[in-house]
């Protein structure tokens, strides 16, 4: 429970923490609310030669109104996220989302950009912004790139975002129609064995239903994207809903569970998101 | 002992016992004040770290410390050779319970042979606990791999030896069978008999603090300040001394604040032997501390047990004769108490029933895990679980309500004193009263009725009611009856009650609180004794030094024999002062009387002198009786004659989902009676707790271990520990029902909790599908397993449709 010994330096901006972490891009790992690296350094999952805490770069922190989307900063707290005014407004399934992440030591410490950029299939705003087909800012030596949430989750533990690049915005649409999330996990501060966030077109035309843990990284439900689509209902489109899919085995849950819960929670989550819940 | 209570606390006269006092322990723990061994400053100290086996089993082909030698603040550091002259003896095991019990020899690190993952094989020693665990990471070590005894049932078939060259994995086969024959003509008469298998999994005590140790030596005059997070700094002091080769007299053991034990902390750990022998060697203070990981290997595991129970019945379901056939894990080695932990459960296996007919057989079997030993309850709450599983299923058998057959076969209130047939006399108790005061408070047939209503409607989230009837025995023990189980101890315990010259009282107790309110409990006694306030009695423990007899704390036994010790001592201190207040108020002793802490006159009452002028008296010693000498001061030792067997019934009440096989506790229900309660708010928080960690071995915590005998639950995200958002607020009532084992007519509450939580709950969740045909779920019942469950039995259905 002692992490390995490790140089520690404080960025006063993304520019001071880019250029850092351009001097040895492997060896070194930005640090925002720790929640998930730290536990992998006292494990020693984790050995960084060099942390470079961007806790406290200004300006970073903030959901606001841009238009025709919000946009959020990665320093952002899930807490902030959660109790947002823009946000439930706006992008009430992120805000919900947010609430359920951990427990509330959690949710003050965690940030929405520590978290996407962890890349870990658990975590449930992956599947909050894949559901809302976010884009993700990510700057670089090069300046900034957008990056599509169905292009920005590559594999476990792995994102779009470079060694050399941090992510700094989550841009949100806004929006429309149902929407509905469901967790099941075995006590409220756990991690989902599954989750599910859905979105339905206000015209009940479609929908993207974004999974937690069913696969090695975020994914959607195309099975039942496609099922939505051509007009099926909640219990035939989530009956598709691990189509394709290759859930992880563990301790919580075996592959076969997943896909069942998964097809259980899929329709909850179509049922609740399409009984128009605000 | 023979002494009786003159002014018994609980007979009239007591202001303070029995209310619901705030604990006085509390502000120290919720301010942060409180000390535990890991918060003591102690200069120069050194840190030790422990390098453990990765393998289940393996060979130590070498270890070479060479590189931690040379990293940075390493002081020393030292293989299992290098210290193996440290040592008078191997690690104790203080219950022997059969004259042929194999024990391998067990001593702090291994040196050629490494029987579990967690084992230790190397230690080194830094300027600082990181310095120190680098270091560790850099010995390295050589091992040959070798086959792991892991399943139990596996192991208990020889087919892998978890020690090398021992005869086989049996430690011992013990056997409680007063007349066998009964038993055989029961099952070949009866007209019913079930036959059940149950698995207890293996627990993770996780107590809140893990353990700690720091060892200063008094470097002119060989002493030994021991400061570790125990429950039992007496027997550890003497379990030190002998095998450490310390005279016992050199060294003084202090368990500062302690967070939580529940058994795991009632143990002589291989790092308390190593920072003693440590800082022997090194003439410097050497400290340790346990990771949250390192606890999931080196701290003992509580359960782990295959239970076999047998049912005979009549066509009523009254039964006739209870067998039992235990296979017990003890892991790779015998710590303290391991091989006992059955035994303390042997004897209730036909639980709050009368049965003429009994066998119960225990083996206790080696694998390549983590030592067992007590955990809460320690073998009552397994004996627990099968009786009352096993009656369920008998009532099901016969179509009753579960409730009606417990009924039917309690042991009377007009039983007790009860004989039971496995050989213990069972104090005083009233379960039909018991029963009643649950099934009112849970409003039973409401439950039922909405049970009916769900399971008619097709509602997916079905309900399930469980019952748990149950008693213990507890307050360890009456030393007799531990030297009839070959326990090499005794079960007393002491206590001085010292007035100080301004009138303050000082108690003195063996028992060693950690957590239980104890502080709390002795200065209301004392208080009602001695008519001083509560916050005038200070409550001196857990430091050899000052406390220099004792037993300590487990088995629910303070209160009944600690708590008992200190009230016969008060009870010397008043007939002391009595003494005294007759020579100045030149009266016979018994014309006075004591109230409010003055004796008066009976008759002219305005002729008083209060026990705090007294003190004072006894003090100055200027004028006393004739062959009275100073101070009011007197020691007491409580030896009982017979346990105390609290008892009661819980309701349990769950949601199962079945689409994704959840359950929900959405209600439970509580009825203890544990006697005569000193502060009933104390009582309260025993049961919640014991409600909470008895309900966590049944939904959400097991320590698994893989096929080779790596152990997968070594976090808090993979141990799952219930937190109050996973359970509802507990329902509680009490009946009470005095004990006569003792005179301030206590039980013990501390495991209560525990040991009837987990089969009602369980219960309740078998009762939930049982009409679908669910009669079996291991624990703990994960979602994933009911929704097998169910999945099964919905096929079984279908099949049988066919
Ligand atoms: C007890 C506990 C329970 C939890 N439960 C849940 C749960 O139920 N659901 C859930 O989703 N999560 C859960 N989490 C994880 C939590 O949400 C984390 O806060 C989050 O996953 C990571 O955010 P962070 O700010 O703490 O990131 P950090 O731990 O600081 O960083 C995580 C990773 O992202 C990188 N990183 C951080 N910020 C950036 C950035 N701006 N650009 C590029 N890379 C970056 C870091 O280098 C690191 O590799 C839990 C955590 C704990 C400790």
């Amino acid at each position: 429970m002692i992490p390995a010994s490790f140089e520690y330096r404080r960025a006063g901006s993304v520019d001071e923490a880019l250029g850092w972490l351009a001097e040895d891009p492997d060896g070194t790992k930005l640090l925002a609310g720790g929640h998930s690296l730290l536990p992998l350094m006292k494990l020693r999952l984790a050995t960084p030669a060099v942390l470079v805490d961007i806790g406290r770069v200004p300006d970073l922190s903030y959901v606001t109104d841009a238009g025709d989307h919000v946009a959020i900063g990665a320093l952002t707290r899930h807490r902030d996220v959660e109790v947002s005014d823009v946000a439930r407004a706006e992008v009430p399934l992120l805000s919900h989302v947010a609430g359920q992440v951990g427990d509330p030591q959690v949710r003050h410490r965690g940030t929405i950009g520590g978290s996407l950029a962890h890349g870990d299939p658990a975590s449930d705003l992956p599947a909050a912004v894949l559901a809302l087909g976010a884009t993700l800012v990510v700057q670089g030596p090069g300046g900034t790139r957008d990056v599509a949430a169905d292009d920005f989750f590559r594999g476990f533990l792995e994102t779009a975002v470079g060694p050399d690049e941090m992510l700094v915005e989550i841009k949100v649409p806004k929006a429309r129609g149902g929407w509905a999330f469901q967790k099941f996990n075995r006590r409220a501060q756990d991690w989902a064995i599954v989750g599910v966030a859905a979105v339905v077109d206000a015209n009940g035309s479609g929908g993207r239903v974004a999974l937690v843990n069913m696969g090695s990284t975020t994914v959607r439900a195309r099975g039942t994207e496609e099922a939505l689509a051509s007009g099926a209902d909640a219990a035939d489109a989530a009956a598709r809903a691990a189509d394709g899919l290759e859930p992880p085995s563990d301790l919580h849950a075996s592959a076969e569970y997943r896909r069942h819960l998964a097809t259980v929670l899929v329709r909850r989550a179509i049922e609740e998101a399409t009984a128009g819940r605000a | 002992m023979s002494a009786t209570v003159t002014d018994g606390v609980l007979a009239g006269g007591s202001d303070i016992v029995g209310t619901r006092m705030l604990r006085r322990e509390d502000p120290a723990l919720l301010s942060g004040e409180a000390r535990f061994v890991d918060d003591l400053v102690v200069p120069g100290a050194l840190h030790m770290a422990v390098v453990r086996s990765p393998y289940a089993h393996a060979r130590v082909a070498s270890v070479d410390l060479s590189a931690a030698l040379a990293m940075p603040g390493v002081l020393a550091a030292f293989s299992g050779a290098d210290l193996s002259g440290e040592w008078a003896s191997p690690m104790p095991c203080a219950w022997p319970v059969t004259s042929d019990m194999q024990s391998p020899a067990h001593y702090p690190l291994a040196t050629s042979e490494v029987c579990y993952v967690g084992d230790a094989v190397a230690v080194v020693v830094a300027a600082s606990s990181s310095e120190a665990q680098d270091a560790a990471g850099a010995v390295a070590v050589s091992y040959e791999e070798l086959p792991a005894a892991v399943d139990l049932e596996d192991a208990a078939g020889d087919r892998v030896l978890a020690h090398t060259g021992s005869p086989s994995n049996r430690a011992y086969t013990w056997e409680l069978i007063p007349d066998a024959d009964a038993v055989e003509r029961a099952f070949a008469t009866a007209a019913v008999t079930i036959s059940e298998r149950y698995v207890q999994q293996r627990l993770i005590p996780a107590a809140m603090e893990t353990r700690g140790v720091c060892v200063v030596p008094q470097p002119f005059g060989g002493e030994f300040t021991v400061y570790s997070s125990t429950q039992i700094p007496h027997i550890l002091r003497t379990m030190l001394g002998m095998t450490v080769g310390v005279p016992e007299g050199r060294i003084r053991v202090v368990a500062p604040s302690v967070g939580g034990g529940f058994g795991s902390k009632l143990d002589v750990y291989a790092e308390e032997l190593l920072c003693l022998a440590l800082a022997r060697r090194l003439r410097r203070p050497v400290r340790w501390k346990e990771e949250r990981t390192e606890a999931a290997l080196a701290t003992i595991q509580g359960r782990g047990q295959v239970q076999e129970i047998d049912l005979a019945a009549d066509e009523h379901g009254r039964l006739l004769a209870v067998r039992v056939r235990l296979l017990a894990d003890m892991g790779a080695y015998l710590q303290l108490v391991t091989p006992g932990v059955p035994l303390l459960g042997a004897f209730l296996y036909h639980g709050v029933y009368d049965v003429p007919a009994y066998s119960f057989t225990c083996t206790g079997v080696f694998t390549n895990k983590t030592p067992t030993d007590a955990y809460r309850g320690a073998g009552r709450p397994e004996a627990t679980y099968a009786i009352e599983r096993a009656i369920e299923t008998l009532a099901r058998r016969i179509g009753s309500d579960p409730a009606e057959v417990r009924r039917r076969n309690f042991i009377g209130r007009d039983r007790f004193p009860y004989a039971s047939v496995a050989g213990l006399v069972f104090d005083s108790g009233n379960y039909d009263a018991a029963l009643d005061a649950a099934l009112e408070l849970a409003g039973y047939d409401e439950l039922r009725a909405e049970q009916a209503r769900r399971r008619a409607e097709g509602d997916p989230k079905l309900l399930g009611i469980g019952l748990s009837s149950y008693v213990e025995m507890c307050g360890l023990a009456p030393s007799r009856v531990l030297a009839s189980l070959n326990y090499v101890a005794g079960g007393w315990e002491a206590a001085t009650v010292r007035m100080l010259p301004t009138g303050k009282v000082q108690v003195v107790t063996g028992a060693s609180p950690h957590g239980q309110g104890h502080v709390t409990s002795w200065s209301m006694i004392i208080a009602d004794k001695l008519g001083v306030a509560p916050d005038d009695v200070d409550v001196l423990h857990s430091d050899t030094a000052v406390s220099p007899m004792g037993l300590d704390t487990y088995g629910s036994r303070s209160l009944s024999v600690g708590g008992t010790a200190i009230a016969l001592a008060a009870d010397r201190v008043v007939e002391k002062a009595k003494l005294l207040a007759a020579y100045r108020l030149e009266v016979a002793p018994e014309d006075l009387d004591l109230a409010g802490g003055e004796f008066s006159v009976r008759g002219s009452p305005s002729r008083s002198i209060a026990l705090g002028t007294l003190a004072f008296e006894a003090f100055t010693a200027h004028d006393l009786p004739e062959g009275m000498e100073p101070n009011l001061e007197a020691s007491a030792t409580f030896d009982p004659t017979n346990f105390t067997f609290p008892f009661g019934t819980h309701v349990a009440v769950v949601e199962v989902d079945t689409e994704t096989g959840r359950v929900d506790l959405t209600r439970y229900f509580a009825v203890d009676d544990c006697g005569n309660q000193i502060n009933p708010l104390i009582v309260e928080g025993q049961v919640h707790g014991g409600i909470a960690q008895g309900v966590g071995q049944a939904l959400w915590e097991a320590a698994e271990y893989d096929e080779a005998g790596n152990p997968l639950t070594t976090t808090f995200a993979d141990y799952l520990v219930p937190a109050a958002t996973e359970l509802p607020s507990f329902t509680l009532a009490h009946t009470v029902t005095p004990s006569p084992s003792n005179p301030l007519g206590v039980k013990g509450i501390g495991e209560a909790g525990t040991i009837a939580s987990t089969p009602a709950v369980v219960n309740a969740v078998i009762d939930a599908m049982a009409h679908l045909g669910v009669t079996e779920i291991e624990m703990p019942a994960t979602p994933e397993r009911v929704w097998r469950s169910l999945r099964a039995a919905a096929h079984r259905t279908t099949e049988g449709a066919r």
